[in-house]
């Protein structure tokens, strides 16, 4: 229990003084995980409507793949990856590994699954409801496909932020391919292991403390935002 | 209604602010400056001697060290696979294969400091007057003590099963009942020691570092076997032509340099040397 | 109208069945422009799938639907349809409108005016801003209607369009009905409620069990019907008894 009133303090006195690495550390992991989360969605969202609504031999085993992905271990991610951008890989000629950048790469490859099934699933229910009505006023399912995102933007917010939550919550791939280097690729999840690893339990508690309120508060503004809408009769 | 629009919007706009400016805020210099790249062990760099010594060489160079601080197994693998600049870990037939196989170019003696068995303060197993590491594992293993390996093929873990060879015990097949191996760092290892109650090999430096002692003690220390010599090696450019070559061996001739030596010996935790610079004149293959 | 009619619309032994079931059975029917074309009948007798079927929401199992005497016919072209529940994008009801024109690629420009002219039609100009998903039952017809009725439509077909609302949004619902037909479009519309059959029809389609009973115009159907099952209809009977060839 000393730990966890000493690890308050602490994270208290990191957030109040606004400690340089802690602000470092965290601006990166919100580079990391945004990027990642904006490539995901970039390339998930179309790739989950496109699933529900067309029909296209290996429709099913695909809709398997990628609900099974939304679980893809983050470290057999991020051995893969960084088997491919090691200099004695294939993409090694890029120099890629142990920079951010890779880390957004392991990171995008981690969420699309969830981005793609999520969406798949949400745009398939609504399609059964939209359906009838949009293909009486002639719209294909090609042009039905970005007035049904936007119909499910509300939906798909949350798809959307729980891919952020695996992105900004996984060690694992960012690990690997970033390896952890003070001031370049260290991030929430790889200082809180590290710490733990040095044995200074406290500031880990600490560090893991700041991380969750981090997500907390971005989870709360977006819901806040989602519930204005609401009520503005917006959705 | 009007208000709640406006209300709507103005969150929009903060997390949209508070989004670009993880981008914008973050010091891109970083990548504009030199650096090379530098495979070593967690136990090294959670010592602290890395955060010690480096910006000397900075401030002197202009040259920017990133320490990818991974198990030996794995700081081998990413010096091997090019992925790294230099490599400096301590196992030394490792090390000397490493460049026999063509990786390294030459291997330099860097730095020592020691190994230390580290125990439950209560001394289960009855070694506190015993003389020497040999003794003390003897009585372990036939006591059946708890101990608890790193097992994760480490410099540390390697110097480990060589003290138990010594006595001809291989402990690993009595591995799940008093031998216990976790497969992790130094860090994770002690910690596991300590939750356990359990005694186990580690370097000085993790040691002296180490915040979480759990009621652990040392049991037994500066004896010649517990000796852990730091090699230094550059990673051949006939094989991976994209290393930094010239940047690397500034960084090693200055390692090898009465400064550098000198900024290794001058570190300290607790007033206590960590690491004894020890680099000849010439390199030892 | 400047465009080709696309009307007579001709049914010819169109049926249409699921897993083997007949549900439409071999219907053949003309209809002619300018009339308002009621669809009568009870529950299950097809006429909601008669409808999707000359829109061309589904295809006929057998037989063929011709508009001017040509086979094909997209039917987002000249053609609409209200349903009996109508979806409404989460957006304004005047961006609802705006989306459809949208569809249709009518230029920007042109959007504004024929907005607000279907919306007025509707009787929404006040809604024009109000988002489509809270507006009631009734106005939310009407806006399909206004919908629907913006591409200017050569048909209009009407599934039940007024079978989930109140009297007074039905009277409304009825009353733009009828302006859009003076406008000339025709329509062609089913319902279950007699008393609505007989303020619209011009003539009456009845239908019972998948069959097209009788095609009569609506004076003659309301004083006589000339089918058995259609008098016995009129006279309020449940037409429950599976029946061999009706006359």
């Amino acid at each position: 229990m000393l730990d966890f009133t000493s690890a308050i303090s602490k994270a208290t006195g990191l957030v109040i003084s606004l400690d340089p690495d802690l602000v470092e550390i965290v601006l990166l992991s919100l580079k990391v995980s945004l990027s990642a989360v904006f490539l995901a969605t970039l390339v998930g969202l179309p790739l989950g409507a496109a699933v529900a609504l067309y029909r296209f031999p290996g429709r099913t085993g695909l809709i398997i793949l990628l609900n099974a992905f939304m679980g893809l271990p983050p470290v057999v991610v991020g051995l893969i990856v960084y088997l491919l951008l090691s200099r004695a890989g294939p993409f090694g000629v890029f120099g890629l590994l142990f920079t951010p950048t890779a880390m957004i790469i392991a990171q995008t490859i981690l969420i699309i699954p969830i981005i793609a099934a999520l969406t798949r699933q949400t745009i398939e229910d609504l399609w059964e409801e939209y359906a009838e009505q949009l293909r009486s006023f002639g719209a294909s399912a090609t042009r039905a496909l970005p007035t049904l995102l936007w119909e499910a933007r509300f939906s798909l917010l949350t798809a959307i932020l729980a891919g952020f939550g695996r992105a900004s919550a996984e060690v694992g791939a960012v690990m690997i391919v970033g390896g952890n280097i003070d001031h370049v690729t260290r991030v929430m999840t790889t200082a809180i292991a590290l710490e733990v690893s040095k044995g200074d339990l406290a500031l880990a508690l600490a560090l893991g403390l700041i991380l969750i309120l981090l997500s907390l508060s971005i989870n709360a503004a977006v819901y806040l935002i989602r519930d204005t809408a609401h009520r503005n009769h917006l959705s | 209604m009007p208000i709640n629009r406006t209300i709507s919007r103005g969150l929009s706009l903060l997390l949209l602010c508070f989004v670009s400016s993880a981008f914008l805020c973050l010091p891109y210099t970083v990548s504009a400056k030199q650096f090379i790249t530098l495979a070593s062990t967690t136990s090294t760099d959670n010592s602290g001697l890395y955060q010690f010594i480096l910006p000397k060489f900075t401030k002197k160079t202009g040259i920017n060290v990133r320490v990818v601080a991974v198990g030996t197994g794995q700081a081998l693998r990413i010096a091997r696979n090019g992925d790294a600049d230099v490599l400096i870990v301590h196992h030394r037939s490792s090390e000397e294969k490493f460049v026999a196989d063509g990786y390294g170019i030459e291997r330099f003696d860097l730095m020592y400091n020691d190994f230390i068995l580290v125990g439950p303060k209560n001394d289960p197993a009855r070694i506190k007057g015993l003389t020497g590491i040999d003794a003390a594992l003897q009585k372990i293993a036939s006591s059946k003590t708890l101990f608890v390996s790193r097992g994760d093929d480490s410099g540390t873990h390697k110097r480990e099963l060589s003290l138990w060879r010594r006595q001809n015990i291989d402990p690993r097949r009595q591995s799940g009942t008093w031998y216990r191996e976790t497969g992790s760092g130094m860090g994770a290892t002690l910690n596991t020691a300590g939750a356990m109650k359990a005694y186990t090999l580690t370097d000085r430096g993790t040691w002296l570092a180490f915040k979480n002692r759990f009621r652990l003690v040392i049991v037994v220390e500066r004896v010649p076997p517990l000796k852990n010599q730091y090699g230094v090696i550059r990673v051949n450019e006939k094989r991976h032509p994209h290393v930094k070559t010239k940047l690397a061996q500034k960084f090693i001739d200055w390692l090898l340099s009465p400064e550098g030596q000198a900024a290794i010996g001058s570190f300290r935790i607790n007033g206590q040397v960590l690491f004894t610079p020890n680099a000849k004149s010439g390199p030892t293959r | 109208m400047s465009k080709p009619s696309i009307l007579p619309l001709e049914l010819d032994n169109v049926t249409y069945a699921v897993s083997g079931k007949p549900l439409v059975r071999d219907v053949s029917v003309s209809l002619a422009k300018d009339t308002r074309t009621i669809i009568l009948g009870p529950n299950g007798a097809g006429k909601s799938l008669l409808l999707r079927l000359c829109h061309g929401l589904i295809a006929p199992s057998a037989g063929k639907i011709r508009w001017q005497g040509k086979s094909d016919q997209n039917p987002a072209h000249h053609q609409a349809m209200v349903f009996q529940r109508p979806v409404m994008l989460r957006r304004s009801a005047a961006a609802n409108i705006a989306y459809v024109l949208a569809l249709h690629r009518i230029p920007k420009a042109e959007r504004k005016d024929l907005i607000d002219e279907a919306l007025a039609l509707a009787g929404l100009s006040d809604l024009a801003n109000r988002p489509a998903r809270v507006l009631s039952a009734g106005e939310q017809q009407k806006l399909a209607l206004a919908r629907a009725w913006v591409t200017k439509p050569q048909v209009l077909f009407l599934d039940e369009p007024t079978a989930s609302i109140d009297p007074a949004a039905t009277y409304a619902v009825e009353n733009t009905i009828e302006t859009i037909h003076a406008h000339g479009t025709k329509i062609i519309m089913t319902t279950h409620d007699l008393g609505q059959a007989r303020r619209l029809a011009d003539e009456v389609l009845f239908f019972h069990q998948g069959r097209m009973i009788e095609q009569t115009p609506a004076r003659t159907f309301f004083g006589q019907p000339k089918s058995a099952l259609g008098q016995a209809f009129l006279r309020g009977e449940l037409l429950w008894q599976e029946d061999g060839d009706a006359n």
